[in-house]
């Protein structure tokens, strides 16, 4: 058997490994001890690489960066077959990356193009051929095996430790002087960015549901938020209805998380919610139906309505940080 | 514009797991038209709709892949108002998402639809991968996970929204292509085919139900089944599931009386803030 592929996300400046990539680099290390080889990352993008590259070379023994300028957008269409090419350059028998929006878009694709089964949203590495992955809105855990000369694997962010930063690696660069885009044309983002910590990657996090009944009243859960430095996250209901984002959906369909704390405000706790969140450390819930199914994963709960528990909490936070 | 849309049945999301010996017990399981294809036949839907006179224009073929009960989650489709429907026979546990993406092929092959729309994933499997596989085996573009679609007048591209880590983007394809869709197409101006619909063209902000004179249209309408020998593929899948387990439970813990137990609680026993 052979190496273990990592796509390893470029960070917004280009200077480094997207933080949400460095589990997967954990994910493929254990992996790469099953299939008796080793780890090789791969970052894609623009000229200027080559930092993010080196920041890559400390967490692998060997990083191809594909360079070209037409690489600059990220495309599954441009970006599938370069990964399909690192595994046949490096002899890869396995293919990692982490299942973020752009590893969701592009992981499948280069399947594909490899003929390569896919395992999806993996949260245990069992084997050389084996994994572990949530199915069922994360009501079953299935063990699957992956057949065929190579696998290709998401890994769930927040299941893996990030990689930690070792002795540096060898960059090769592989010039890329063209890349077929099929008609497809990036025409930019529209950044919902805020000062708050990435979802995935937060602390803290204050979600609130459909009984906020409007937009306008997450304001209050932003203050606790902030107070507690982390990150705003919603139920697919009250994304639904528009009151926030959908990219502050937590659940099957939205983000993992697996925080420290997770306060659930006005949550009933669907179970496409629950998804999303059982994972967290320690769960706190304040509903005014007592009957809510989110009281029965929470650690703490309470029985109250958000406009009377929020500021409250707010003031008791405060008085707590002095 | 003529646009293939695909249909899984998926267990009732609502109902409890039996497990057993490894597997889960599906033998009780009421059936439905996974969430996300029912976006998707919504999204394909009114890409044919509000023509000059409120007239509709084009074609929607709703395919699906498993046994022969499925037929009564296709009529269902076929009652909200696709056209015709495919039905390729085949056992569920044969499947992956590479053998389910081989076989659309085959399908969009016969069928050289301008447009392929599938659900993002389903609420099963929870895979998330058939439309970006069926894209790449097919050469085609691909633009998954969308909020809003808008077909050019021209019809030879469309434009997009997909909510993406970090914001919205916004991308081009040309047709035809592969879209997967999120819970925001069904916005009500989240779909529009400019060669059809006026700018501002609404819908109501939900996937349609069939109405009465839809399910007595749809007792009419095709539904062609089709055998994998047909189609010349073999789907042997790449990816099986071994076993099935229940996830550990979390346990409840204990409510408190007020908010200043509450973080009191977080505080010295927790320790999380």
């Amino acid at each position: 058997m052979g190496a273990v592929v990592v796509f390893c996300e470029v960070s917004d400046d280009g200077k480094a490994v997207r933080s949400a990539s460095l589990p997967a680099l954990t994910a493929a290390a254990e992996l790469a001890k099953h299939q008796g080889g080793g780890v090789v990352a791969v970052v894609i993008g623009g000229p200027g690489l080559a930092a993010a590259a080196a920041d890559a070379a400390k967490y692998a023994p060997r990083v191809l960066a594909y360079e070209g300028a037409a690489l600059v957008a990220p495309l599954a269409e441009t970006w599938a077959p370069q990964l399909a090419d690192a595994v046949k350059r490096a002899g890869a028998s396995a293919l990692v990356g982490t299942a973020t929006s752009t590893g969701k878009d592009v992981l499948p694709r280069a399947a594909a193009l490899l003929g390569a089964g896919m395992a999806s949203d993996v949260t245990g590495v069992l084997g050389a051929k084996e994994l572990k992955r949530p199915a069922y809105a994360g009501n079953a855990l299935e063990a699957v095996e992956v057949s065929g000369a190579v696998l290709v694997a998401s890994v769930r962010q927040t299941a893996f430790a990030p990689a930690a930063p070792g002795a540096a690696g060898a960059v090769e660069t592989v010039a890329v002087a063209a890349a077929e885009a099929l008609g497809a044309e990036h025409l930019g983002v529209r950044g919902t960015k805020s000062a708050r910590p990435e979802l995935t990657d937060a602390k803290v996090v204050v979600s609130g549901g459909r009984g906020m009944r409007e937009g306008a009243n997450f304001k209050v859960l932003e203050e606790l938020t902030d107070l507690m430095g982390g990150a705003l996250g919603a139920s697919r209901a009250a994304a639904d209805a528009g009151m926030v984002p959908n990219d502050l959906q937590v659940g099957q369909t939205g983000k993992v998380v697996a925080p420290n704390l997770y306060v659930a405000v006005a949550i009933s706790g669907a179970i496409q919610h629950l998804a999303g969140m059982k994972g967290s450390k320690v769960i706190v819930a304040i509903n005014k139906d007592p009957e809510a199914p989110i009281f029965q994963v929470a650690d703490y709960g309470l029985v109250a309505t958000w406009e009377q528990a929020v500021p409250q909490m707010i003031a008791e936070v405060k008085k707590l940080k002095g | 514009m003529k646009i293939l849309v695909t249909a899984k049945r998926v267990p009732n999301p609502e109902q409890k797991l039996k497990f057993g010996a490894g597997q889960i017990d599906l033998s009780a399981a009421s059936w439905q038209v996974n969430t996300f294809d029912e976006y998707a036949v919504e999204t394909a839907l009114r890409l044919t709709e509000k023509g000059k006179g409120g007239e509709r224009s084009g074609e929607v073929v709703v395919v699906s892949i498993g046994p022969k009960d499925v037929g009564t989650q296709l009529r269902g489709v076929l009652a909200m108002g696709a056209d015709r429907a495919i039905l390729v026979g085949a056992e569920d546990a044969a499947l992956d998402a590479f053998a389910v993406a081989s076989i659309l092929k085959a399908v969009v092959e016969r069928e050289k639809p301008d447009l392929v729309v599938l659900g993002k994933q389903t609420v099963d499997g929870d895979s998330n991968q058939v439309g970006q596989i069926l894209a790449g085996l097919l050469g085609w573009p691909q633009a998954t996970f969308l909020a809003s679609i808008r077909a050019a007048a021209d019809g030879k591209s469309a434009t997009v929204t997909r909510e993406v880590d970090a914001g919205v983007e916004e991308k081009r394809v040309r047709l035809p292509a592969v879209v997967t869709v999120d819970l925001r197409i069904i916005g009500k101006k989240a779909v529009r085919n400019e060669a059809l619909a006026p700018e501002g063209a609404e819908w109501e902000e939900t996937q349609r139900y069939a109405s009465l004179k839809g399910i007595m249209a749809a007792k009419k309408k095709e539904i062609k089944e089709v055998a994998l020998a047909e189609l010349g593929v073999a789907a042997a899948p790449l990816m099986k599931v071994k076993t099935y387990e229940a996830p550990a439970g979390r346990k409840a813990g204990i409510k408190v009386a007020s908010v200043e137990e509450l973080v009191a609680k977080l505080h010295n026993e927790a320790k999380v803030i």
